[in-house]
């Protein structure tokens, strides 16, 4: 069965669909309906993969332009696999929640979730495909749904903020497609198919320059540190719901990318480029922390603590060992589930009294406690608590990299107490205290919100203690990723006597 | 004596272990999750958890007595957590068995206690639900056999401390100590944190089981980095110093959460990370004698404060401190201090807790009045609280023959024997023990009443009391059942080794005796000036000494001083860099291209799509021409 292409289609059709319904409400059932039949489907998908098979499997390949050697061709490894339930995950979570976000300005609300249905297959079509051509055409498409939630759904400084969010990805993507085709002639074998294409640049120097042009793309998507700068404006602006999958999601694809094609197609210049993305992930950890404790907007804060995550992911990827890679992939998942919890809750909460300022809140604990808790939950998770599921991938990185780079992961290692400055703040002073006048006729969540935040504190609850199914999927795509980079993990100083010898 | 091997364990309560975090895990989150249905047996299905915790412990002690002593360390695996990283089990040995029975024991009388304390409050299910949620975490830290799930549950006994001392929420007081418990705390987990990170990249194995007989195949180097980096985390979770600001401001939580958390057994989880990795302490000198020396430090600085403390829980704070201070210094010593350290621990774990929930009774007496300059002459009408409370306080300052009797002398002659300076110094501190805490109940329990008009003073009820009675026996008893005939020595050996030659008591050595002279000295110049005397309304200002005293030797003002007032400066200029530094210059090199910003701003918003789709061609124009080129 081609589950991919039936996965897209569903969406692409439920899109369609939602906009031929007359009657809003039946619009938000109908894509509600269809995001949980494509979950339903890809769980159906997942349980079938082998983790130890082939490395890519359901794949499908066809050709697209025959001429230029372009296919349509999708496929997943463990690392896609995880991504791609991470997005069908979150898309009905994110539906569910963006109940009436939609409906506060003139726009058309089925247009709204009709463009959460075209995302959720562009989201998917972006970790399945083959084709690096392919690829870079979702990589870019993506940008148009997420471009009108913001510009056209978002807060007052939308237009500046969708702007903003439009040119600088386009520009790395403009980088990208550049080396893509460069790529393509200099491998000189009439194909797009990442397979192919895997191991035909071997001049380093015109690695590098390969290099770059992805790794720039790449780190304006994810983003890294210094090309940040739009996210805390799209994030702020965007609808609770759009910002949960384009902190979520779609800025995966840029570290997705980096573990993907940078690592593999150009091994050498990755290496050779370590130190300064290593360096820059450091940065930013740091920085990123920094600056989200001295947010006065909540949702600002929330994209700033994801700069500091993105410096932990890209800083797993580069370090180039199993734990590292593998924690880094699963930080991808679990931010995604993390970060999504706090930007849904904080926005129930800036729904209801109609401020993103921090200032404008207080004791809030003491008449919503539902909400208080959950909130509370989500921050922790936010700050690696153990027990939730993003301290195992943080932990991960962390341990991975040391066994590489000590100064670096020891530096990053700082981020555990500036998380729990930045959250723990945050909490106070929206949260305890004596309540604010503003805030004393504030309802607690009601049946639908809860419904939104109980399967994300589950998911961050049952990975928290129990990684396993996910690390197993992982494992076995980190490790021959790694391979074709030619790296092995370093061994222990002092060896133990193990279990069984 | 070597520590024994360990072994693989099936059946039985050990076998069963996982039971004892099971129960009060499971406690929590039928009352977190029940929501207001449970308000009404809250508090009973909180005791009931904690109590069955309790017995399977008791079970599996009996059971572990059963084996021969080098059979005492059993392995009970449970599932693979960090698959290539880290499997889970528990490890019931005599240490972790000890702890279990602490936690658990005084942990329920803790709880019982709590029925009547928070009886009032209309969160009271809410405080069981944390309380539980405190058991199962520290049982599991405890309970680990490897360095990630003590880490799992050493970062979970913070987050239990953090929502109980922050229980009053909407008091901003409450608030920020719980805050700053918790990031205090994370300074402390940072190290510890790079310390696993150096097990793992040393061993590639984070299990006890494989590391600690490997442990002696490391360089010196590498044990003592581990080392001290353990002992962060120590100083950390146990207010040692440089980290101990937080725990009086921790007494911001109700005072059963004092007690069991901030006196019994949280506090003490930094003396059982040394003494649990004594394998590495044991391979690097300068790791043990800076633990030696934090601790000498610690238990002087606590007692210091103790005696300028108005604010009965925070004196008792103060005390804590020091007490800890004891047992990280023997702690430090290696396997001669470790059956001291524990045992100082456990007697610790009953009578501080009864002195805190002594305090918490008389509090619950006098409208919450934590000020003891307006307590006075209350023996009369708390006479058990006033009793239990005596029993305590010859306890922990070292009365013959009672329980901190035989601990602490324990620690301090082996101390005295280790190295002359610390002993002598720990000396010095049993002294202005035996002041401060001569102090505390003069100002409460005698002299002349001076309570506020409102106040009331009786007895608490039964459910409170009995508690206090339960722990006074153990004050009382446990010390000399513990250390005569070195009977706790010879049991925890197999977890952490023991001396070749085993120490004799001598009730008459000369640094027994020196010590009951200064206690005796401390306690009547405490007499002189608080009971005898009378007692100000008003603190008097007192000298240079009483204020740094007070101040808690200025280590908020050197916090302060040194990490928040430049953080929050870096803080901001972070921010403006951020705004003007990086944002400006993209925002600059946009509205170079585009014009001015604002054009740009206004053109864009009507003409990006158009202009998204004309990048977009025009890039698929680009492919095509290097196509092209290329092919040609």
């Amino acid at each position: 069965m081609p589950w991919l292409s039936t996965l897209m289609g569903v969406s692409v059709l439920g899109a369609l669909g939602v906009t031929l319904v007359r009657n809003d409400k039946l619009a938000k059932q109908f894509t509600l309906v269809v995001s949980l039949i494509v979950l339903a489907l890809t769980v159906a998908m997942a349980v079938q993969f082998s983790p130890n098979g082939d490395k890519f499997q359901f794949a499908e390949t066809y050709d697209w332009i025959p001429a230029f050697g372009v296919h349509y061709g999708v496929a997943v490894d463990g690392i896609a696999l995880v991504l791609i339930l991470l997005s069908v995950i979150l898309v009905p979570i994110v539906v569910l929640a963006s109940w009436h976000d939609a409906e506060k300005g003139k726009r058309s609300v089925r247009t709204y979730f009709s463009l959460l249905l075209v995302l959720e297959a562009m989201m998917i079509g972006v970790f399945a495909a083959t084709d690096v051509f392919l690829f870079y055409v979702f990589f870019e498409a993506m940008l148009i749904p997420m471009y009108f939630m913001i510009g056209s759904y978002g807060g007052a400084q939308r237009s500046y903020a969708a702007v903003k969010f439009l040119l600088y990805s386009l520009f790395g993507g403009l980088l990208m497609l550049v080396a893509v085709i460069a790529l393509y002639s200099i491998a000189g074998k009439g194909t797009f198919m990442f397979s192919d294409l895997v191991g035909t640049v071997q001049d380093v120097t015109t690695q590098k320059w390969l290099f770059l042009g992805f790794f720039i793309a790449f780190a304006i998507k994810a983003p890294l540190w210094p090309f940040h700068t739009w996210l805390p404006d799209a994030a702020a602006q965007a609808p609770a719901g759009a910002a949960v999958l384009l902190v979520g999601v779609l800025d995966k694809v840029g570290t997705y990318g980096m573990l993907r094609f940078c690592l593999e197609l150009f091994p050498d210049a990755a290496k050779f480029f370590t130190p300064l993305v290593i360096t820059l992930s450091v940065i930013g950890i740091v920085y990123g922390a920094i600056v989200a404790i001295g947010q006065t907007d909540m949702k600002r804060l929330i994209a700033y603590t994801s700069v500091s995550h993105f410096g932990f992911i890209a800083m797993g990827v580069f370090a180039m060992t199993t734990d590292a890679g593998a924690g880094a992939t699963l930080y991808m998942v679990n931010h995604g589930f993390s970060t999504g919890a706090l930007f849904l809750i904080a926005g129930f909460l800036i729904h209801r009294r109609g401020s993103q300022f921090i200032s404008d809140y207080g004791g809030v604990q003491k008449v919503a406690p539902i909400l208080a808790g959950t909130f509370l939950v989500a921050g922790l998770s936010s700050l690696s608590l153990p027990g939730l599921s993003t301290f195992v991938s943080e932990f991960m990185v962390l341990t991975g990299t040391y066994q590489r780079y000590v100064v670096p992961s020891v530096i990053a290692a700082t981020g555990v107490i500036l998380a729990a400055i930045y959250i723990l703040w945050m909490y106070q002073r929206t949260m305890n205290g004596p309540t604010a006048e503003s805030v004393k006729s504030l309802p607690d969540l009601n049946a639908r919100e809860k419904w939104v935040v109980a399967p994300l504190i589950a998911l961050l609850l049952v990975f928290g203690f129990y990684p396993k199914p996910l690390l197993d999927v992982i494992h076995p795509a980190v490790k021959d990723t790694l391979s074709s980079v030619s790296v092995t993990d370093p061994g222990a100083a002092v060896p133990v006597a193990k279990e069984g010898q | 004596m070597e520590p024994a091997e360990f072994i693989q364990h099936s059946g039985g309560a050990i076998g069963v272990a996982w039971l004892m975090i099971a129960f009060p895990l499971v406690g929590a989150a039928i009352l977190l999750l029940g929501g207001r249905r449970t308000d009404r047996f809250g508090h009973l299905v909180g005791v009931v958890m904690a109590v069955a915790s309790f017995v399977v412990a008791a079970l599996a002690f009996v059971q572990l007595l059963g084996f021969q002593p080098g059979e005492r360390r059993r392995l009970i695996p449970l599932y693979d957590f960090i698959p290539g990283m880290a499997k889970v089990g528990l490890l019931v040995d005599p240490l972790s068995i000890s702890f279990c029975l602490l936690i658990t024991f005084v942990g329920s009388l803790i709880h019982v206690y709590s029925i009547g304390y928070m009886a009032h409050d209309p969160n009271r299910r809410r405080f069981f639900a944390y309380l539980n949620l405190f058991v199962a975490a520290m049982l599991l830290l405890v309970l680990a056999d490897n360095y990630v799930a003590l880490f799992v549950g050493w970062e979970g006994v913070g987050l239990a401390s953090y929502l109980l001392i922050g229980f009053w929420q909407h008091k901003p007081s409450a608030a920020t100590a719980a805050k700053k418990a918790f990031i205090v705390n994370r300074v402390g987990d940072f190290g510890l944190l790079i310390g696993i990170f150096t097990i793992f990249a040393t061993f590639h194995s984070l299990a006890f089981a494989q590391v600690f007989p490997a442990a002696h195949g490391a360089s010196q180097g590498t044990l003592t980095a581990i080392g001290l980096l353990l002992l962060v985390g120590a100083c950390g979770k146990s207010a040692q110093l440089p980290l101990q600001s937080w725990l009086l401001d921790a007494m911001e939580g109700p005072t059963p959460v004092s007690a069991l958390i901030h006196a019994a057994t949280m506090v003490t989880a930094g003396v059982y990370l040394i003494v649990r990795s004594g394998a590495v302490f044991q391979g690097a000198e300068t790791a043990q004698l800076v633990v030696t020396i934090v601790g000498v430090a610690t238990l002087l600085a606590g007692a210091i404060i103790g005696t300028a403390k108005d604010d009965i829980k925070k004196a008792l704070a103060g005390s804590t401190m020091s007490q800890i201070g004891y047992m990280v210094l023997a702690a430090g010593i290696g396997p001669a201090g470790y059956a001291f350290a524990i045992a100082h621990l456990i007697t610790h774990g009953f009578f501080k807790a009864d002195l805190f929930l002594g305090a918490g009774s008389v509090m619950h007496g006098m409208n919450d009045e934590v000020d003891m300059r307006k307590y006075g002459g209350l023996r009369k009408v708390m006479p058990i609280t006033f009793v239990t409370f005596l029993i305590g306080y010859l306890a922990i300052i070292g009365f013959p023959l009672l329980s901190g009797y035989f601990t602490k002398d324990g620690i301090i002659e082996t101390a005295m024997e280790h190295n002359a300076v610390l002993g002598w110094l720990a000396v010095i501190g049993a002294g202005v023990t035996g002041f401060y805490m001569s102090r505390l109940v003069f100002m409460t329990f005698f002299g002349a009443k001076r309570w506020e008009a409102t106040a009331h003073p009786h007895e608490s009820p039964a459910v409170m009391t009995w508690p206090l009675i339960i722990l006074s026996l153990g004050a009382i008893g446990l010390g000399a059942f513990l250390i005569v005939g070195n009977r706790f020595m010879t049991f925890l050996a197999p977890a952490v080794g023991a001396p070749e030659e085993l120490p004799t008591f001598n009730p008459f050595s000369l640094t027994g005796l020196v010590t009951l002279a200064l206690v005796a000295a401390g306690a009547a110049f405490a007499w002189f000036r608080y009971g005898a005397a009378e007692v100000p309304a008003v603190a008097p200002r007192g000298s240079f000494l009483t204020t740094f005293a007070r101040r808690d030797l200025y280590g908020d003002a050197l916090n302060e001083a040194l990490f928040m007032r430049p953080g929050q400066w870096l803080t901001r200029l972070a921010v403006f860099f951020d705004n003007r530094g990086v944002d400006g210059l993209v925002n600059g090199l946009a509205a170079g291209i585009g014009g001015s910003s604002g054009r740009l701003r206004r053109i864009q918003t009507g003409f990006v799509r158009s202009y998204a789709l004309s990048i977009f061609v025009g890039a698929a124009l680009l492919a095509g021409a290097w196509l092209v080129v290329g092919n040609l």
